[in-house]
């Protein structure tokens, strides 16, 4: 198969679950003949119509919860929210009913849906449309929160996805629809939870996920300009973490960079951080480096939204200061 | 119709207590179940508490205001002439009752940390340095620091470890004259230490779960004398000499469980078990053999031991040895046993303390017969003294009983022709 | 709507909806019990009062429909078949409950009844219902989704948006609103624009409407059939408000000072069971002795209910992490 890019791989994704399971059912804001505010179901309406690729009113408490409710009917439901901002309107049925039905029924009920939704900032989309809140998500139990950086994870974790019993948000970032890859001809999945080394090192684990993976292969390779060989984690699951790959890695390298575009207080890098010092304290050269976005909302201004953004370059600072390399 | 308790209702999930605001109902007064009777005064509002028995008010046992737990019975409610159990409002509920969480008492300083920041002089120096550092045997105190901050990092001590001193770093050249240089250290190599864990066994969790039952259950004090080994070592050797066409041989260990059981025999409570209700009299005496294998500690008992000659003893003991290894133990010789012996003598211990093998009374801990010097009739002499400790259940016998049957054993080794008579 | 001329005929049926309101009732009562003893613990709604709905509507029911409904849910839970003991023993957080201890008196679950919970975010399960109501269509099975909701419901906004997604998709679903006139302490007058005239809240959204007296068992039943027959042939949501009167507090922690006692003695004389039980004596359709056994086998039930939660094992510490995922 040629290069193609995540949205091509999305798009591939939910062609041949429409295709292989009649349970499937894809529902959101202006997905159907409009074709998705990111294009990721274009021409799905036409080929598979109404029942199957259905637009729904601006109501997202409502076809959420819907969603929801048709997963515990025994659909496998795809519910695109056209922002993750918007996911905030529908929290509750995320959180009180998808996340807790199968706890709070003493496990009688499966709630097998798939939420997708864009997430992130640096198109100027200014407080309200630009966070990431995915990071609040994966601290749901019962939640499942992936998050591709590459056509191939995007196509692999969308079918893990679908496969999957429970409730899974796969988060998509708005940056990332055009990054190109390489994808096998053969099916394959990405398994939930499993991160991935994509590029192995001896000196820096740098553990990322989502478009801060691009910023983290930036730092890599300026690293490696200095002699410093960095290995980089890309997370690909939030919830659940993979930390045996993360674990294993600073316990090699001895320095870590925990590098995300979420605000860094609250970020799941903390979560992270946490848990490296519970398990390989021992092993550290220096602290733990976490480098996030600002805490400040969104900024409309490009300049300033960049500089809110972490950069590969306030990373370098970042890890140079706390081990002198 | 039963007797009704009215206890002070819980009203919500958070009450733990409450007091009665006002009695509706006086005692005397007809209830129908579903009659309001009182009003409930809570932390956060006054709730109307109904009955749920019908009756007689018989009892107001707790009056008006006064607060007491959530589940006190506080009233009875019974048929007019139904005989209703004496209660008496207490004269003042006691505080403890009222079962609030307790607040730590303050928060003592970590000893350890307070002698740290005490000591001064830090180290600074970064975990995973301190690891390797303390794997090699630096002293951290002679390595420069070359991280930030002059902290120690990996590749300081890696250069320590590798004998050629820490070069110093080259922006802070006063470092370099300040710090003493590490001495060569001798690269000894690091003993080939287990890297990784090791799974449990099933006889590895029968032993932990055993050992921690007897020290939970199981309050055991210890007992020790120095057993005079000459003449036992002597009998040995006559009776082994003069057994030497039968093929059988006696061990030291098989006159110590020979002597065991014979002492038992006269003081009988060594072979019975501890139950909550009763001391449980065992009908044989089965002593049990401490036998170390690879895989972990065995205590299988030689049984009836009441009737076996020293000689039936030492084939038994043999016999359970070989079995023991090849595993063709029966569940009556695995579980059987009524009291102990563990012998460390072959590994040239001193004198140790056994764990008792749960439910027996105790277990008899054997050291090595030791040439030592001692008084024989006014005179030094060398004698061979072999120290035995009684390990004592004390829920079964108390000091002097552990002291009259650990010296009966003590009499039987020295007195050898005791045991064969 | 009015109820349509009873058929005296189904004398055991009616029986049959005079003893589920019974059980429930009697269940309710002892449930309060032993929420003083503190056997049970957290929150505790009782249903006393609201029977007639439960059990009037449910028993229109098919086993391929789905019930959804709020917190106040032993009712529910009860007349859509649910076994006593469990449910007593969920009340009670033991092992043999209906969710294993771990969701309580506001959680009910009964996936093979297709009862749905038990849900304590108020609206927050139209939306579910109406996904069920979606599946059911989708998959042809015939089945229609019954939720009920309270009075407190019509403020939230996963109110209006189920409404006008079920009627933008045509889903087969029917609201039932339980007005008992207060959402925990405030009058519906209070808390509502048209107060608390609930009576036409589908219309905005083009959605069939109607009233039923809500202590009248034969009349819900009749209303509730006619909505369900109705959006089962596809023509689209339904909605009903039954007008009733919770005889208890909001829960046991409530104090109820924001009503008068008579306002309470004057819902008590409608009490659904009596109304029922008095009408089939006036009939002949039963005998005191008959009512009598009834609810005294009903109170066994009850009792049983109690021991069984009472004998029932706490769960496990290892549940804790259990049905977190599959």
């Amino acid at each position: 198969m040629p290069e193609i890019n995540i949205r091509d791989a999305l798009q591939m994704g939910h062609h041949e679950a429409l295709e292989n399971d009649p349970d499937v059912l894809i529902m959101g804001e202006d997905i159907g003949a409009y074709g998705g505010a990111y294009s990721v179901t274009a021409g799905l309406l036409d080929e598979f119509g109404p029942e199957r690729v259905r637009d729904t009113p601006i109501s997202e408490a409502a076809f959420v919860g819907a969603g929801i409710g048709a997963a515990v009917g025994g659909l496998k439901p795809i519910v695109e929210y056209m922002n993750l901002n918007f996911a905030l309107l529908a929290f509750d049925q995320m959180i009180n009913i998808g996340a807790s039905l199968r706890y709070m029924s003493g496990g009688q009920v499966s709630v097998p849906i798939v939420y997708r939704a864009p997430t992130g900032g640096g198109i100027q989309l200014a407080a309200t449309h630009s966070r990431s809140y995915e990071n609040w998500l994966a601290a749901i139990p019962g939640m499942k929160v992936v998050a591709p950086s590459t056509p191939a994870d995007a196509l692999g974790l969308l079918r893990s996805s679908l496969l999957d019993p429970d409730p899974v948000l796969m988060v998509e970032h708005v940056l990332m629809y055009q990054q190109k890859g390489f994808v096998p001809d053969e099916h394959f999945i990405v398994p939930i939870g499993l991160a991935d080394i994509k590029r192995p090192g001896s000196d820096l684990t740098i553990v990322s996920y989502h478009h801060a993976m691009v910023t983290a292969m930036e730092v890599a390779d300026k690293l490696a300009a200095r002699d410093v060989s960095a290995e980089v984690i890309d997370l690909r699951t939030l919830r659940p973490l993979d930390m045996p790959t993360v674990i294993t890695s600073v316990k090699k390298t001895n320095r870590v960079l925990l590098l995300e575009e979420n605000l860094k207080t609250g970020g799941i890098m903390g979560e992270i951080a946490a848990q490296i010092q519970e398990n390989a304290f021992d092993f550290l050269d220096g602290p733990v480096v976490r480098v996030g976005a600002e805490d400040v909302p969104h900024p409309y201004n490009r300049g300033l939204e960049q500089s809110m953004i972490p950069s590969a370059d306030k990373a370098i600072a970042a890890v140079s200061a706390a081990y002198g390399i | 119709m039963a007797v009704t308790e009215v206890v002070m209702p819980s009203m919500g999930a958070d009450m733990t207590e409450g007091s009665i605001a006002r009695w509706i109902k006086a005692e005397g007064d007809e209830i129908s179940r579903g009659d309001i009777l009182a009003e409930v005064e809570t932390d956060k509002a006054v709730v109307e508490m109904e009955a749920y028995g019908n009756g007689v008010l018989r009892k107001v046992i707790i009056g008006e205001g006064v607060t007491v737990p959530v589940g006190r019975v506080i009233a009875i409610i019974a048929d007019a002439d139904e005989e209703i159990p004496s209660m008496d409002a207490p004269a003042s509920e006691a505080p403890a009752a009222v079962a609030a969480p307790s607040t730590p008492a303050g928060v003592a300083p970590d000893p350890v940390a307070a002698t740290d920041a005490a000591s001064g002089g830090r180290v600074k120096a970064s975990p995973v340095a301190k690891k390797l550092a303390a794997e090699n045997g630096i002293d951290l105190a002679l390595v420069a620091g070359t991280g930030p901050g002059g902290r120690i990092v990996k590749s300081d001590v890696d250069a320590a470890i590798a004998g050629g001193g820490t070069p110093a770093p080259e922006a802070t050249p006063a470092a370099a004259v300040a710090t003493p240089v590490v001495q060569a250290v001798q690269a000894t190599p690091a003993p080939a230490l287990l890297t990784e864990d090791i799974p449990l066994t099933g006889m590895r969790k029968a032993i932990a779960r055993t050992v921690v039952r007897s020290k939970l259950d199981q309050p055991d004090f210890w007992v020790t004398v120095s057993v005079e080994m000459t003449e036992a070592l002597a009998a040995r050797k006559q009776i082994n000499d003069a057994m030497a066409d039968s093929g059988v041989r006696i061990s030291v260990n098989d006159m110590i469980l020979k002597a065991v059981a014979l002492s038992i025999e006269k003081h009988p409570k060594w072979n019975m078990s501890y139950t909550e209700e009763k001391l449980v009299a065992h009908p044989n005496i089965n002593v049990g053999v401490a036998i170390a294998l690879d895989e972990g500690l065995m205590v299988p008992a030689i049984l009836g031991c009441q009737g076996k000659s020293l000689k039936d003893i030492a084939i038994a003991s043999k016999d359970l040895g070989v079995r023991a290894k090849s595993g063709g133990l029966t569940q009556e010789e695995m579980t059987g046993g009524t009291f102990s012996v563990s012998n460390l003598g072959m590994f040239g211990i001193d004198e140790f303390s056994a764990i008792i093998f749960p439910p027996q009374p105790g277990i008899l801990a054997v050291g090595a017969s030791m040439p030592t010097p001692v008084v024989r009739d006014g005179e030094l002499a060398i004698g061979n003294i072999m120290k035995m400790t009684l390990s004592v259940d004390h829920r079964v016998n108390d000091g002097a009983e552990g002291a009259a049957f650990i010296n009966e054993i003590k009499r039987f080794l020295e007195n050898p022709l005791s045991m064969v008579l | 709507m009015q109820a349509e001329a009873i058929d005296i005929s189904f004398k055991t049926e009616l029986l049959s909806l005079y003893q589920q309101m019974y059980l429930i009732r009697e269940f309710e009562e002892r449930s309060g019990e032993m929420y003083t003893r503190g056997h049970i613990r957290g929150f505790l709604h009782l249903y006393s009062g609201q029977e007639a709905i439960a059990v009037g509507a449910i028993s229109t029911l098919e086993d391929r429909d789905y019930v959804v409904t709020h917190y106040r849910d032993h009712g529910h839970a009860l007349a859509r078949g649910m076994d006593p003991k469990h449910a007593m023993a969920e009340l009670f957080g033991k092992a043999t409950g209906s969710s294993k201890g771990k969701g309580g008196s506001m959680h009910l679950f009964q996936a093979s009844r297709n009862f749905y919970g038990g849900h304590a975010i108020v609206a927050g399960h139209l939306p579910l219902a109406a996904g069920l109501a979606l599946a059911a269509r989708y998959k042809n099975t015939g089945g229609v989704a019954l939720v009920f909701l309270g009075d407190g419901s019509v403020n939230e906004g996963e109110f209006h948006e189920t409404m006008n997604l079920a009627a933008v998709w045509n889903l087969p679903l029917v609201f039932l609103l339980e007005n008992n006139l207060y959402g925990m302490g405030t009058a519906v007058g209070r808390a509502h624009a048209r107060g608390g005239d609930f009576d036409m809240a589908g219309a905005p959204y083009g959605i069939a409407c109607a009233v039923v007296d809500g202590m009248d068992v034969l009349a819900v039943r009749e209303v509730a059939r006619a909505a369900i027959e109705k959006t089962r042939a596809g023509n689209g949501p339904a909605y009903i408000e039954a007008k009733t009167f919770r005889f208890r507090g909001h829960s046991l922690a409530d104090p109820v000072n924001y009503r008068s006692h008579e306002e309470e003695m004057e819902w008590r004389k409608k009490d659904p069971i009596s109304l029922l039980g008095d009408r089939l004596l006036q009939q002949d359709l039963t005998t005191e002795l008959e009512l009598l056994e009834i609810r005294e086998t009903q109170d066994d039930v009850v009792r049983e209910a109690i021991r069984f939660a009472e004998e029932s094992p706490e769960p496990t510490e290892d549940e804790l992490f259990t049905d977190i995922y599959a």
